[in-house]
């Protein structure tokens, strides 16, 4: 997952980079192929190198010093109003076929669960030029509906985003532990176009909770290179990210 | 005018229960537990909360009873994840029930700063089509040139600010670096700021670097000088983040009992923020300060 979301990831991109696994995907695209790339955060920090320690929060001091502007949140909120944020990741405890994520509240067995909220998910959402999802890939997460609308991706299909005035260009990829979809661009309908190796159609089926729709050209996703483990390695030591894969 | 005065005292003196109170500016950085200890060991009730994420803050000072409303993006533990205080005043009404008023981080930004500069509302383009978006503290609103479709975003006034900062002179001109957050707009949004600090320092150094100076202690009520009074937040330059305390609070605060152990271990068995280091250890507090130093080269002011 850290290594597909690193290939998102073009070079001299303006990247809203979150926390976990998109910043160390940040890193990685850095090492490799994105050297250029600018990662944003949303306490205020901007940065054109990674940080070196691993860190768990955005704030953590190693990704403040040696950073290339600190300033506050809306410095960095009003790049991406204007326009000027490429591509932003963002995650969330629910997903729903035209990849609306919920983070404020979900229903287990009849009882209403209160979850954090949106940060600055629904933000990026909604303002980013295209963003990209990265979920667990578990049918509970997958549904049909999602409970709250949170972080709208293309709302109920086709020109919703337009109907709500909504600027930021929507959600590009799925990013899952199975596989890795993209959306039809008439319908905004999530599309298999990947299956990770070792993972079968039939079983993203099974963890899909509404009819899969495929891509024409299906394919497996292309493996790590040396490389790229090598970069994984290199900025997450320790495995604190990638222990599950 | 000198402000200094002791954490009890600025707390006791300016926090009333009933009150709404804005803190955790910094997001994860210069977060004031120290201060959030003291509402709870002075039993304040009905507090309105305002940060756009507290991490783990909230979910304590919640947890101890003393939280009537939150207004808040994201309430959790940043690195552990849910914040089980949170999850059971707003599931379950325990201690006892809260309002939750939620924003995205943009749009709490947007409502501080509308009050700090004086205005009711503040337009944007955030958060369309979002559920969070349909509530009261929104309208839609149209461009009056273009008649572009926006979203007014209510103003927030809070009572008090609460700061952590690097440095402040005794007057409560205050020096602040690294990432802000929206440490300023809070500061200019409140009708009171209390700040806690690092350092206390002369007047002659926060005139050596006004670039710096971003809170001005015409707004500010009282100096709290308390080292590591961010603990376990970093504050840069004086304090690394205390990753354990984060996941060891997320354990314990899993079950109601845990939690009250918890208080009862770190806040409410402790007289001070002096009693609450020596708790967490000489060595710890070594560990968590930066070795050396990573200055930047001085710059000229000269005319």
């Amino acid at each position: 997952m850290v290594v597909a979301a690193a290939r998102e990831i073009r070079d001299g991109e303006k990247v809203f980079v979150g926390m976990r696994l998109p910043l160390l995907g940040f890193a990685v695209a850095k090492e490799l192929h994105a050297p250029s790339a600018i990662g944003i955060f949303e306490n205020g920090v901007i940065r054109d190198w990674p940080a070196l320690e691993p860190i768990f929060t955005m704030s953590d001091p190693p990704n403040v010093a040696r950073s290339l502007y600190c300033g506050g949140l809306l410095d960095v909120m009003s790049l991406l109003q204007s326009g000027q944020v490429d591509l932003g990741f963002i995650g969330g405890a629910e997903v729903d076929r035209f990849g609306n994520l919920n983070t404020h509240w979900v229903e287990e067995s009849g009882k209403k669960i209160r979850l954090p909220g949106s940060g600055g998910a629904a933000d990026i959402a909604t303002l980013a030029r295209r963003c990209i999802i990265i979920m667990n890939h578990e049918k509970r997460r997958f549904r049909p509906r999602v409970h709250f609308i949170t972080s709208p991706g293309y709302g109920e299909g086709g020109d919703w985003r337009q109907m709500k005035h909504i600027h930021g260009g929507g959600p590009s990829r799925v990013i899952t532990s199975l596989g890795i979809f993209s959306f039809d661009p008439a319908s905004g309908e999530m599309l298999l176009g990947f299956f990770h190796p070792g993972v079968t159609v039939e079983e993203i089926r099974g963890e899909t909770g509404w009819p899969l729709r495929v891509s024409g050209d299906l394919r497996e996703t292309p493996p790590p290179s040396p490389e790229e483990l090598a970069a994984v390695r290199k900025y997450d030591p320790k495995g604190v990210w990638t222990a599950n894969g | 005018m000198n402000k200094l005065s002791s954490l009890q005292e600025a707390i006791a003196g300016e926090i009333h229960d009933g009150m709404s109170v804005v803190m955790g500016c910094g997001l994860e950085s210069l977060i004031p537990f120290a201060a959030g200890y003291e509402i709870i060991r002075q039993k304040k009730k009905d507090l309105t909360l305002i940060a756009p994420i507290s991490d783990m803050q909230f979910d304590q000072i919640i947890g101890a009873g003393c939280v009537k409303k939150v207004i808040a993006a994201w309430v959790g533990n940043v690195a552990a994840g849910l914040g089980h205080n949170f999850r059971r005043a707003a599931e379950e009404g325990i201690p006892h029930p809260i309002e939750v008023e939620d924003h995205s981080n943009f749009t709490i930004a947007l409502a501080l700063k509308a009050a700090a500069m004086g205005l009711p509302f503040l337009p944007t383009k955030t958060a369309a089509g979002s559920d969070f978006s349909r509530a009261g503290n929104f309208k839609p609103v149209s461009c009056p040139f273009s008649g572009e479709e926006l979203l007014a975003v209510r103003a927030i006034k809070p009572d008090v600010a609460i700061l952590h900062v690097q440095r402040a002179d005794p007057e409560g001109n205050a020096h602040i670096w690294g990432n802000l957050g929206v440490v300023v707009e809070a500061a200019r949004a409140a009708k009171k700021v209390i700040l806690t600090c690092e350092e206390i320092v002369d007047h002659e150094v926060i005139l050596s670097d006004p670039n710096r100076t971003l809170i001005q202690g015409f707004l500010v009520s009282s100096v709290v000088h308390e080292p590591f009074a961010s603990h376990p937040s970093p504050t840069q330059g004086y304090a690394r983040r205390d990753d354990d305390f984060y996941f060891d609070y997320h354990k314990e605060s899993r079950t109601r009992e845990g939690f009250e152990r918890w208080l009862e271990k770190w806040v409410l068995g402790v007289k001070d923020h002096k009693e609450y280091l020596s708790r967490i250890g000489k060595e710890m507090v070594r560990r968590l300060r930066p070795e050396g130093n990573l200055f930047s080269p001085s710059v000229s002011f000269n005319f």
